[in-house]
């Protein structure tokens, strides 16, 4: 497979070498003209890698705190008929299709935000750059927390129940609240399973692409938070979303070796995640647990 | 968040858990107060948004459900009175599935067999697992976009259909169930390679004992002892099959109708290109082409329908594995 999307990226290398990976022009424009039949066109894909960062990077900060504070609550606080609700609860949330995320997403989500929370002088402010509809960087984060929350969240209380219940009852006797005694002993003792919980979600964030592409704006806009509060609601193009968007144009040999590379990139991000939380996971080897 | 309210009982009544003198939520430290309230707040947002989206799916979903709707085939029309049913994606989506798993269980049983039960050279052993991990590690729109170049060779030419210019069109329902087996496989292989490794040696060696051969004990010991892992992946993976949208979108040309290529009933119908309600969703939202919000939503509800009934399905099967083999329930994925 590794083999198969480098050769078709490889007339991308060699007529670019690295540049493409830089910022520079409108990268919708430079695609639209290679899907024309301009066959020299200088692409810089900054702002496809820099919107798929972005995006996975908020949704896994906002899905991991969410998740740790639910898997606190079903371990340690929800009384056993809430507990029974909840596995079925985030087991259903982990299965919905993304497409009906994406669904409600555009068609609840983005008006929404599009006619109630950006103010018109907000729209004014920026006319001149870019048309705020609500589709843009807000209402992804909000979606791809939502899927991804399920995954930290059912994988850390797996975890949390194969910590053994003395090391719990253990802290509870030494006079801490049940609370604190999961967040500082349990917790710790799971912490590889949380990087590789982290890490799953990750890439999963990083690979959804029907969702961005109906979430997203589909503008290869960098959202700037030096333009202050506002840049959450611009919009932005990922990766992914950008090789469904091109799926049409994969004839044409420029566009397709556009796409492939950005293929590669994102099978090589998904396997340095798995690499990088591999290696978390050994630094913690003297935490765990001896089962 | 005055709607989470209700579940959210007042600081004095602390759940029962707790008992004696520090047992009350006031006790604490404001920190650890605060931890209690969001951890509080965290579970309810997520019961709330599941609720959300069921409520609100059903709302809508048979606001605009007609029973036409699933027997018609989807027709080319200006206005959503006549742009027909999603007969023709319901029949994709099953077909993928039953394409997706009948190649992905058989293959994922067999290599969790020989890696577990066999295993030598240990070296490929382990190589079996790092590319059953890579796969799993991939995300499925880079996976439908390495499909599209593999069947675009001549050499695939039969499981899709030569375009006008010559050039293999590389789209069909081959194509794009072979890739959806890619999917469930990961799902299947661990499943199943989670029970027989928690398969107690004894139960082997007893086997082996009576003299059985290794093959003899597989079949007639080890097989029926994972069967319920084996279904518990199968139906996790087919979950993960019928809510893959991005390689349908990409691997079974995006025409809404299913058009068989040639005359060979079943065959034909195959290598045609088609939709499933997935990408018939994806067409029909503001994002698509057809920008019919209410036949997505309808198409949606059925969707939703559709997985939460393998979701009771997975439930049972677990609760009824778990049963037999004694050990507790485990929350999987």
């Amino acid at each position: 497979m590794v083999v198969f999307v480098t050769a078709r990226a490889a007339p991308l290398f060699s007529s670019q070498g690295l540049s493409w990976l830089g910022s520079g022009g409108d990268v919708d424009t430079q695609i639209g003209a290679m899907a024309n039949g301009a066959t020299h066109v200088q692409v810089h894909l900054w702002p496809l890698i820099y919107g798929s960062l972005l995006t996975t990077a908020l949704a896994i900060v906002l899905a991991l705190a969410i998740s740790l504070l639910t898997a606190i609550f079903i371990v340690d606080l929800a009384p056993a008929r809430v507990r029974s609700l909840m596995l079925p609860v985030i087991r259903l949330l982990a299965s919905v299709p993304s497409v009906i995320y994406g669904l409600i997403g555009i068609l609840v989500l983005v008006p929404f935000v599009g006619n109630d929370l950006i103010s018109a002088g907000q729209k004014e402010s920026v006319i001149n750059v870019i048309q705020l509809t609500g589709a843009g960087l807000l209402v992804s984060v909000v979606i791809l927390t939502v899927m991804v929350t399920p995954i930290i969240t059912a994988l850390t209380v797996e975890a949390l129940a194969s910590v053994p219940r003395s090391w719990h009852e253990g802290a509870v006797a030494l006079g801490l609240n049940p609370v604190r005694a999961t967040i500082t002993v349990s917790l710790r003792a799971i912490r590889p399973a949380i990087v590789a919980a982290t890490a799953l979600a990750a890439a999963r964030a990083l690979g959804e692409a029907i969702v961005i592409d109906m979430v997203s704006g589909g503008k290869s806009f960098s959202p700037n938070p030096a333009d202050g509060l506002i840049f959450i609601y611009e919009p932005l193009r990922t990766m992914a979303s950008t090789i469904i968007d091109q799926g049409e144009n994969l004839s044409v040999p420029a566009v397709r070796s556009t796409v492939y590379a950005l293929a590669l990139l994102l099978m090589v991000s998904g396997l340095v995640l798995s690499l990088a939380s591999r290696l978390i996971r050994r630094s913690f080897r003297r935490y765990e647990l001896s089962s | 968040m005055a709607t989470s309210e209700p579940l959210r009982p007042p600081l004095a009544s602390a759940p029962r858990q707790r008992r004696g003198r520090r047992s009350s939520v006031r006790s604490w430290r404001l920190r650890d107060q605060v931890v209690w309230l969001c951890a509080w707040l965290a579970g309810a947002l997520l019961c709330l948004v599941a609720g959300a989206i069921v409520v609100f799916l059903a709302v809508k979903g048979l606001a605009f459900l007609r029973p036409s709707l699933l027997v018609e085939s989807p027709s080319a029309s200006v206005d959503q009175a006549g742009s027909g049913g999603f007969l023709d994606p319901m029949i994709g989506t099953l077909t993928m599935a039953a394409i997706g798993t009948l190649l992905a269980t058989p293959l994922a049983v067999a290599s969790a067999l020989w890696v577990v039960e066999y295993g030598r050279p240990r070296r490929l052993a382990a190589l079996v697992e790092t590319a059953i991990e890579v796969v799993a590690a991939t995300p499925d729109i880079v996976l439908a976009i390495f499909g599209l170049a593999l069947f675009q060779f001549g050499i695939f030419a039969p499981l899709s259909f030569r375009a006008g210019a010559g050039g293999v069109y590389g789209r069909s329902f081959f194509a794009a169930g072979i890739m959806m087996s890619l999917i469930a496989l990961p799902l299947t292989y661990t499943a199943t390679r989670n029970g027989l490794r928690a398969t107690p040696r004894q139960l082997r060696e007893a086997s082996y004992a009576l003299g059985k051969t290794r093959i003899a004990t597989i079949r007639r010991v080890l097989l029926p002892k994972v069967r319920s892992d084996i279904a518990t992946g199968a139906t996790l993976g087919l979950g993960r099959i019928i809510g893959s949208t991005a390689i349908v979108v990409l691997l079974l040309g995006a025409t809404l109708q299913n058009s068989p290529q040639g005359s060979v009933p079943l065959l034909g119908f195959l290598r045609g290109t088609g939709s499933t309600l997935t990408s018939y969703i994806f067409e029909n939202s503001p994002a698509g082409e057809g920008n019919a919000p209410q036949k997505a939503y309808a198409a949606a509800f059925v969707l939703i329908v559709i997985v939460l009934v393998l979701n009771a399905v997975v439930a049972r099967i677990s609760r009824v594995g778990a049963a037999a083999a004694g050990s507790s329930g485990r929350l999987t994925l």
